[in-house]
This record gives structure tokens, C-alpha cells and sequence, in this order.
């Protein structure tokens, strides 16, 4: 239906002699979405009117003279409308139909999981709506918070571009859940990115001989800025010694990260986890 | 006339099975069911026919008439036998068929000899290919095989405490705007890439680690270009990693791409696929003893041992090596599995070998192992 009226209104704009003067159909230049409007016709009799908009086509018979009633329901779609009037000739008008005030916004924000004091980590962007979800290009202010626990990090008003508004910060400093909070006049959302702790740092190891080789543990596994290495880390273990080589990666479990390996000579024990090396560990013969 | 063909068929079939029972038994040199044309001799007068002999019952899983091919001076009983060639505890071996065997002799005197049998065996995870050396006496006319002490891995009863480490994945629900309230894939990162040519193909081969702090399964892809930008080829790293990597943790991988030259290839594209995934720290696997030495054969196998730290069985491992040379860069990357299950607090051997053309660039080497148990993803 919608199809033929579009076939039908691009025929009668081509085969119809388009006068087009504006004294003879006036139209609003723009309209918000959802509010009513209405278009002045000069002349009398009757004629065809056609609107046809973003998601929105209708034929109707008016008379001229008369105001034409366009109703909300009709304009909730943003964007480009026409309308046309025809008798034995067509008479067009165009007009804007803008989004309405911001009801809800689109709030994305990225990544969900960061390791801490990482520069420009954090970004979010929010998109205004209004309430027929009409991207809102008019500027508006949207406020971007940063919260870890009950301290802020990062506070920041931003104007929308283009119906845009994004921030990006760096990560904190402490491991944990970190609220970021978009808010516009009353609308606000959440959303949280979990901090996480980053590489380890001064991983060291200390080890004791075992009646059936040699126990190595490290000390509690912290990344630079103190923050506890989650549980699960692998940490590899490598021990050397005259005859050979064992390895054992064994997960971080309460912070600390245990192997036992089978060496009875005297033994180099090194440690890594991932890219980082930790100390070495010397290890004298089994007596 | 419309019998003719069938008869013609019937009679060369016929023909055919004749002349191949025939050819069989003609090979020289090389025994064995490679040509699935192995005949049982119950007389068996040669080592070459004893040892075959106990290779076909073995194969056809006929253990009886097995163990009259073995020496009584064998220290064995026929549940060891069963369970050394069948395997146990859900290991690789026990879903595992002899398909064929090669044997030589090392050494035969009238009384005695020592053979080598290349077996091949069909798994689930692909052909594998294992070495054995039987020791061979004659007793009167016969020879008959002498097996030594087979050791069933048997675990004491105890109790080993496990801090239970997992990690589960909570999907979110369909109801997010544009997916904003998901969980982002994990951050991996391949840390080294080098593209060697072999007499197969050409190799992508390097490592990957895992950065984040949540489990990642990974698998990474490399295309080859041409001069012209145009793709050769793409292939990933299949089975040549260790798919699922616990934060930190480092893979070896090894792309093949058979029969192509690096000549020809211009630029390598690598490119990491990582997703999220449920999985747990244990069980802990320790390679114990690693060292590389050549075995009887001439060949560099690196050697060592899977032992298994945890309370759980671990029923196949999967040894993944990356080999260095002396500027620390990955000159190779091999793989191989381990057909006997790992029982709690056990260890079980492993080899892996070393390309001749490879193997005196070998300065140092990185072993991780992939494991399945069943009932665990």
C-alpha cells in the first residue's frame, strides 16, 4: 500500500504540471515529532492530499480553503516529509520533522574488563533518544561519572555532536568494580567495568628441598600498583639442573602460586608469568 | 549370457585373493599387516614369525592364543598383557586399534633376537605411530617372544586436598541495548611469529599468551599473500596449541601449509581468534626430567615426564613444545600424545622428536600440556 502510494505521488509529481507557489500551500518548516501540525491551502473545491514521510504514506480527499490537520501519530518519525496537494494540477511542500526532548539514551561503554592505570582504557559514548527513539541531533548535555567504591575518579559534562556524546579516560589505580554513570536532565544509566589487576610485579619465588624433589612457592603475587593477581594466574615454575629441565605452570590459588618438582641435583629454579620473569632461585644438591 | 559377467567377476575376485595371499607371503624385509595380508603360522620357526605371530593375536585381540606365542621365562600374567595393549582408565590408547606393524631385526643369534616394531596405531586424535623393542628366544623349535615386567600404574588410597579453581560464564540476556551490558572477549596477544619452509609445505610457528584474567579458547589463523596482496592460502593452528589458555599462560602453534613455498609468499597475515569460556585451573601437570638426547635410531627426542599433581585422572595429554635457538626466536613447535592415562600423583613418560634439519639450532624449549578427562570439560 505504501509502495503504490509512493508509485502514485512520484507520478502525479511527474505527469501533474507542478506549480508549487507558496502562497498556495503553506507548511511549517519544522515540526517536533509527536506534535500536531497543521497546513494552510488557498482556493476552493476539492483536491487529493498526500503525505508522505519516513515510515509514513496517506491519501486523503481535503478541501481547499481549509486547513489540512496533521495529526502526532503521524509525525513520529524524524526526517524529510512531504505533502501534496492536487486538483488538475499538483501543488508540493516539504517540511522537517525534528526528534522531541530526550526520553531515553543508548549508553555503551567499553571495555568490560581493564587492567588498572592503563592511559585512555575507558570510553563511553551515549545517544540521546527521544520517546518515538529519534536519535536527539539537537546539542544536549550529558554528564559522565566515574566512581570506584565511593571515590570519584572522573567527572566530565560533554555537549552532544551530531547526537554523540563519548568520553575516554584512563583506568584507576585499585582492582575492583568501577560505575560509570551517564545521566541527561533526569535520564541516567549504568553501567560497570571491572577493574582488573595488571601483569605481576616483582614475582618472587623462595623454595625448600621436599623428601621427593623441591617445593617452590612465591610470595603473594601483586601487580606494581599492589593490587592482588586474581587467582588462576598461571606462573610457570622452570627448574634446571645438570640432567634436565621440569616445568610445571601452576595457577595462582589465595594469591600464591605452589609446584612441587622432582630435582635432586643442585637446581636453578626460575619463574614467569606470562611475559614477566621473576627471580632466580638457587637450590644446593640433596644432601 | 547374462550370467557371464557375474562368473567373470566371481573368477577374477577369486584370482585376486589367490595371488594376494600369495604376494604376501613372498614379503621380505618388512612384516607385518600393512598390506592387511598378515597370516597366522602356527609353527612359528623365525623370530620374524614368532613376533608376528603375537602381533596378529594382539591385533585381532585374540589374548589366549597370545600368550602361547610369549616365553614362560616372561614375568607378565595376562591382565598386565591385556591392559598394556588395551590401555586402562579411559586413556587415548583404550579408544585406540593396532592398524599395522613393521618390525626389523636389530640382532639374531641361533638362540636369540632382538627386534624393533614401528606400530601403527589408529586413534581418535589421528595415527600415531609408536616404537617397541622385543626380545626374542627359541625354545626347542619354536621362538617365542620374552616380555618383561609390565608395571600396571596402581595409586594408593588417599585423600588429596584441591582448592577448587573455576571459572563459569554467565550469559547476559537478549533484553541489552546493542549488546552494551556483555563481556568482552579475552585479550590475547601472539608474541612471536616465524615462517620457516620444510619439506612438507610451509610453517607458521611461534606463541600466543593469554593477557587477561579470564580464561581464553584460542585459535590462531594465518593467510599467505602474494605479491599482489592475493591470498594463497589460510589455514590455523588446528591441534598445534593448546586451545584454552588460563590467564598468562603461554602456547606454542604451528600453522602447515602443505605444499607451498615460501618463495612464492610475499606476507604472512596472523590473526588471533579468543572467546570466552568456562574452565579449570586443575588438574596441574608438571614435565619433569626434560632433556633432549638421541634415541637408538640417531634421531634428537626431547624426553621427559607428564606428572600429574592433582587428585583427578587425567585420561589424554597432549605435550606442545616450542623449540629455541639461540636468539630465543621459535625455530620449531611439535606435539604428541600421550596414550596412557595420568593417575593421580603419577607420572607417565613422554617423547617428543626433532626434525634432523631442526635440531642443532636447539638451544632451549618451553613444554605445555593440553589435557582431557572425561566427564570435565
Amino acid at each position: 500500500m505504501h509502495r503504490l502510494l509512493l508509485i502514485g505521488a512520484a507520478l502525479c509529481l511527474v505527469a501533474c504540471p507542478v506549480t508549487g507557489e507558496a502562497q498556495d500551500l503553506r507548511v511549517p518548516a519544522s515540526v517536533i515529532a509527536g506534535d500536531d501540525a497543521t497546513i494552510s491551502t488557498a482556493g476552493s473545491g476539492k483536491a487529493t492530499f498526500y503525505l508522505l514521510g519516513p515510515g509514513v504514506s496517506r491519501k486523503s480527499e481535503v478541501n481547499l480553503g481549509e486547513e489540512i490537520r496533521l495529526r502526532g501519530q503521524e509525525l513520529r518519525n524524524a526526517g524529510d516529509y512531504l505533502v501534496l496537494v492536487c486538483t488538475e494540477t499538483c501543488h508540493s511542500g516539504t517540511f522537517y520533522v525534528i526528534a522531541a526532548k530526550p526520553a531515553s539514551f543508548a549508553f555503551l561503554v567499553h571495555p568490560s574488563r581493564v587492567p588498572v592505570g592503563l592511559g585512555d582504557a575507558v570510553s563511553g559514548v551515549a545517544f540521546p533518544f527521544d520517546q518515538f527513539h529519534n536519535l536527539v541531533l539537537a546539542p544536549v548535555t550529558v554528564t559522565f561519572q566515574l566512581t570506584a567504591g565511593d571515590k570519584s575518579l572522573f567527572s566530565k559534562q560533554v555537549r552532544t555532536q551530531n547526537g554523540v556524546a563519548w568520553f575516554r579516560t584512563a583506568s584507576g589505580k585499585s582492582a575492583g568494580l568501577l560505575q560509570v554513570v551517564a545521566s541527561l536532565d533526569d535520564l541516567s544509566a549504568k553501567r560497570a567495568v571491572q577493574q582488573v589487576a595488571s601483569d605481576p610485579c616483582n614475582l618472587r619465588i623462595t623454595g625448600q628441598r621436599i623428601p621427593n624433589g623441591i617445593l617452590v612457592q612465591t610470595e603473594p603475587v601483586h601487580d606494581c600498583a599492589g593490587n592482588v593477581v586474581p587467582d588462576g594466574t598461571i606462573v610457570t615454575f622452570s627448574a634446571t639442573e645438570a640432567n634436565g629441565k621440569s616445568t610445571v605452570d601452576a595457577p595462582i590459588k589465595q594469591g600464591i602460586a605452589r609446584a612441587q618438582i622432582e630435582a635432586s641435583g643442585a637446581t636453578v629454579v626460575s619463574v614467569a608469568s606470562g611475559v614477566v620473569m621473576g627471580n632466580e632461585l638457587r637450590m644446593e644438591a640433596k644432601p | 549370457m547374462k550370467f557371464i559377467l557375474p562368473i567373470i567377476l566371481v573368477v577374477a575376485t577369486a584370482a585376486l585373493m589367490v595371488l594376494g595371499l600369495f604376494v604376501g607371503g613372498q614379503a621380505h624385509g618388512t612384516i607385518g599387516i600393512a598390506a592387511g595380508s598378515a597370516v597366522y603360522t602356527p609353527q612359528a620357526s623365525t623370530p620374524e614369525q614368532a613376533l608376528k605371530n603375537l602381533l596378529v593375536d594382539v591385533q585381532r585381540r585374540n589374548w589366549d592364543r597370545a600368550l602361547t606365542d610369549v616365553s614362560k621365562s616372561s614375568i607378565t600374567d595376562k591382565q598386565a598383557f591385556i591392559q598394556d595393549w588395551t590401555g586402562s582408565n579411559g586413556s587415548l590408547r583404550s579408544f585406540s586399534s593396532l592398524e599395522g606393524f613393521e618390525s626389523r631385526p636389530l640382532h639374531i643369534t641361533s638362540d636369540e633376537a632382538q627386534m624393533r616394531v614401528r606400530l601403527h596405531w589408529a586413534t581418535p586424535v589421528g595415527p600415531l605411530e609408536d616404537v617397541r623393542d622385543f626380545h626374542l628366544i627359541r625354545e626347542g623349535d619354536l621362538w617365542k617372544t620374552v616380555l618383561p615386567k609390565i608395571q600396571v600404574p596402581s595409586v594408593p588410597a588417599q585423600v588429596i586436598p584441591v582448592t577448587y579453581l573455576r571459572w563459569d560464564l554467565v550469559s547476559g540476556g537478549g533484553a541489552d541495548e546493542w549488546g552494551s551490558k556483555n563481556v568482552d572477549a579475552p585479550h590475547v596477544r601472539i608474541i612471536s611469529m616465524n615462517a620457516v619452509d620444510s619439506a612438507e609445505g610451509a610453517l607458521v610457528m611461534g606463541e600466543v599468551v593469554n593477557e587477561d584474567t579470564v580464561p581464553a579458547f584460542v585459535n590462531v589463523n594465518a593467510t599467505l599473500l602474494d605479491g599482489a596482496g592475493s591470498t594463497i592460502d589460510d589455514e590455523t593452528s588446528f591441534d598445534k596449541i593448546n586451545h584454552i589458555l588460563l590467564p598468562k599462560q603461554v602456547s606454542p602453534y604451528r600453522i602447515d601449509f602443505p605444499n607451498i613455498s615460501l618463495k612464492n609468499v610475499k606476507s604472512v597475515r596472523m590473526d588471533q581468534k579468543a572467546t570466552l569460556v568456562p574452565a579449570s585451573a586443575d588438574p596441574v601437570i608438571g614435565v619433569m626430567n626434560q632433556k633432549i638426547e638421541s634415541d637408538l635410531q640417531g634421531k634428537s627426542v626431547l624426553h621427559g615426564d607428564l606428572f600429574n599433581q592433582s587428585g583427578q585422572t587425567v585420561n589424554i595429554s597432549h605435550v606442545i613444545v616450542s623449540f629455541y635457538d639461540n636468539n630465543a626466536k621459535v625455530v620449531w613447535v611439535a606435539d604428541g600424545y600421550e596414550d596412557r592415562a595420568l593417575l593421580p600423583q603419577s607420572s607417565e613418560p613422554f617423547a617428543v622428536e626433532i626434525p634432523k634439519s631442526v635440531a642443532p639450532k636447539v638451544q632451549n624449549f618451553h613444554v605445555v600440556v593440553d589435557q582431557y578427562s572425561l566427564g570435565r570439560s
